[in-house]
């Protein structure tokens, strides 16, 4: 299908496909079972520019927006889900800056995050604190010219190799939700370490880990918006990069897809390619149906964010659960049509389910998008 | 430090077609990319960049559509580009095209070393580069390997040559022509700043009369090559495979080195 890209979004999306087909899928299989970090993978992409084409061209982007990263993601994500992440998780990591930051806070961090020269990650979860974001038991206690921050974050993406953290901490605990607000904070910073990275089921290539705060003294320029903002911040971030994790999605549905009709054309049984029997042909036609449909929806919702709109909660939940349950479901086929094969190690297909299930539950759990949705369709009726 | 680097633009295709009529390649229907040997000397090229400063132009005879290849090293980091397009140049064998070429490399001004890639995959000749650096009277050092030391002060380079026997240490005051092999460096991707910067770009045109060249030695009229007959070799047929314990096939083998079979 023609999206009627722009010139310079078919550049980016070109040049991410070019990435990942002679770069990335190479060694996919290599950063999975190893679950090191892909630092000469985020080295190309930080010289191909692809770390700032959300970022305004006066903070060293190339001037894009979700759109723009909507297609990196896509692309990079064929190739590896685990991956495609160092970009997206920095982007996730770098939207309350864009968002909230001040010029002087811009200025300071996003050349640098646009360059690809330092990654960024957000921290928002806790052991008690993931849906219910407003329980953040991390404290930050003013004093003078500075905060104090203490309490521990987990399942940090980027965590341990990023630079830069936007970290959801609570200045009244009280206050609940209302009590929280956001900073940056920078690795290196004294009384901030990193606990255990965890073994994770997908996206290995991707590194998560615990950050710990442990009376860390950061100065007070670093709070991003209000006291009392942190949850909108939180909030505001998600609606921008949901339909980035779903076109991470996307990207692993469609690289799936792709790994699958190569297989059923080669596939022998009773004589012929299973290519050849109906049954698999509407299991894939099925398949690249509800891809198409991920795709346009997450495209729509994309450029609806980049023109400016306000009230984006809803259609950016939709279509971050869509995709990711899309995802789900065809990875899972992918893996029935190669059959046994499908099921070991030695093939690349089951990597891909192992990757797509991590899209259902980060960024908001597909129950919390429901929530999302259904609260803020009941509230547009009762107007 | 200017660089010019040669390249050509080919056919995206390992199995090349000829025509059997015209004894030439079959464009049509056949994506084009630049020659991969040449993609080599463009890093080369940009490598030396970094560390000298200058500028590295990229040259190509080819036709119109050549353009594209050109505007792919700008996006690598090529900082010119010039399109050396006529039909007089047509039918050029590799004689007339290094002739071409070196009238084209006159008219740049001063240069350095004017970088190549070792052969083109489509005629796989080799001979342009080495017919480049005879026509402008400058040494060459050819399957270059490796640049070891550039003395921009005292004008000589020294690199590592490869010979089908190992390597050979050549030094070659400059300008020199080198033509490069695959071993030398791993070429860089594309940027997006670059490829903006490749849409936007004036790729600079000479015709046969921008240059001071003899007209008679261009084209087909000035090629001495006459291609005969081009065919597909018939593909080889399998050996004989003999099969057994060591001691078996040894005796079986001496048997038929005896024979009149071999």
């Amino acid at each position: 299908m023609d999206y009627l890209l722009t010139e310079e979004q078919i550049m980016i999306r070109d040049l991410a496909r070019q990435i990942a087909k002679e770069k990335i899928k190479p060694v996919a299989a290599k950063y999975d079972a190893e679950g090191i970090f892909p630092w000469d993978i985020v080295k190309i992409l930080s010289e191909s520019d692809l770390f700032g084409i959300y970022i305004e061209e006066k903070y060293g982007g190339t001037g894009g927006g979700s759109m723009e990263l909507v297609l990196a993601t896509e692309e990079l994500s064929k190739a590896c889900g685990g991956i495609s992440l160092a970009l997206a998780a920095t982007a996730l990591g770098t939207y309350p800056i864009i968002l909230f930051g001040t010029e002087e806070q811009k200025m300071k961090y996003l050349p640098d995050l646009a360059k690809g020269k330092k990654l960024a990650a957000f921290a928002l979860t806790e052991a008690g604190a993931g849906s219910d974001a407003g329980a953040v038991a991390t404290t930050a206690t003013k004093k003078g010219d500075h905060y104090i921050l203490n309490g521990t974050k987990q399942w940090i993406t980027n965590g341990g190799e990023a630079e830069v953290y936007t970290v959801v901490a609570s200045v009244d605990r009280t206050k609940g939700a209302r009590g929280a607000a956001c900073f940056i904070v920078e690795k290196g910073t004294p009384g901030f370490e990193f606990g255990k990275k965890e073994d994770k089921m997908g996206i290995r290539a991707s590194a998560t880990r615990e950050l710990v705060f442990t009376d860390c003294k950061i100065p007070k320029e670093n709070l991003l918006g209000k006291e009392g903002a942190g949850f909108i911040v939180a909030m505001k971030t998600f609606d921008q990069s949901r339909p980035g994790v779903a076109s991470q999605a996307l990207g692993i549905a469609q690289g799936a897809l792709d790994l699958t009709v190569e297989y059923v054309k080669e596939r022998k049984q009773f004589g012929k390619t299973i290519s050849s029997f109906q049954g698999v042909q509407f299991m894939l036609a099925d398949m690249a149906t509800q891809i198409e449909a991920a795709r346009a929806l997450i495209y729509a919702t994309a450029r609806m964010l980049d023109s400016g709109a306000k009230k984006i909660s809803k259609d950016s939940a939709i279509a971050k659960l869509f995709a990711s349950d899309m995802a789900m479901k065809v990875t899972t086929d992918c893996v029935q049509l190669f059959g046994g094969y499908g099921y070991m190690r030695d093939y690349p297909i089951e990597k891909y389910m192992r990757d797509a299930k991590i899209t259902q539950i980060y960024e908001g759990t597909n129950q919390i998008q429901r929530s999302v949705i259904a609260s803020n369709l009941i509230k547009e009726k009762s107007k | 430090m200017n660089i010019i680097v040669c390249i050509k633009q080919v056919p995206d295709t390992t199995e090349v077609r000829i025509d059997p009529e015209t004894n030439t390649l079959i464009r049509s229907g056949v994506a084009c990319i630049v020659n991969p040997f040449d993609m080599y000397a463009v890093e080369e090229a940009i490598r030396l960049k970094e560390k000298f400063g200058g500028k590295v132009t990229v040259i190509t005879m080819g036709p119109p559509q050549a353009e594209e290849a050109l505007r792919e090293t700008i996006s690598l980091g090529a900082d010119e580009a010039v399109l050396i397009s006529d039909r007089a140049f047509a039918g050029s064998d590799t004689w007339a095209t290094s002739y071409t070429l070196s009238g084209a490399i006159r008219t740049l001004g001063d240069y350095d070393v004017i970088i190549c890639g070792k052969q083109a995959i489509d005629g796989d000749t080799a001979q342009v580069g080495p017919g480049i650096s005879a026509h402008l009277d400058i040494p060459q050092i050819t399957y270059v390997k490796k640049i070891e030391e550039v003395d921009m002060e005292k004008k000589y380079m020294r690199a590592e040559r490869m010979t089908e026997e190992g390597y050979e240490i050549v030094e070659s005051p400059l300008p020199c022509l080198i033509t490069v092999v695959k071993e030398i460096n791993e070429p860089r991707l594309p940027s997006l700043k670059g490829k903006m910067r490749a849409k936007k770009a004036e790729i600079k045109k000479i015709g046969a009369k921008d240059m001071d060249l003899d007209p008679g030695l261009l084209g087909l009229n000035g090629s001495p090559t006459k291609v005969v007959k081009i065919f597909t070799p018939a593909p080889r047929e399998k050996g004989q495979v003999i099969e057994g314990d060591p001691k078996e096939i040894s005796e079986k083998l001496v048997e038929l080195l005896k024979s009149d079979i071999l």
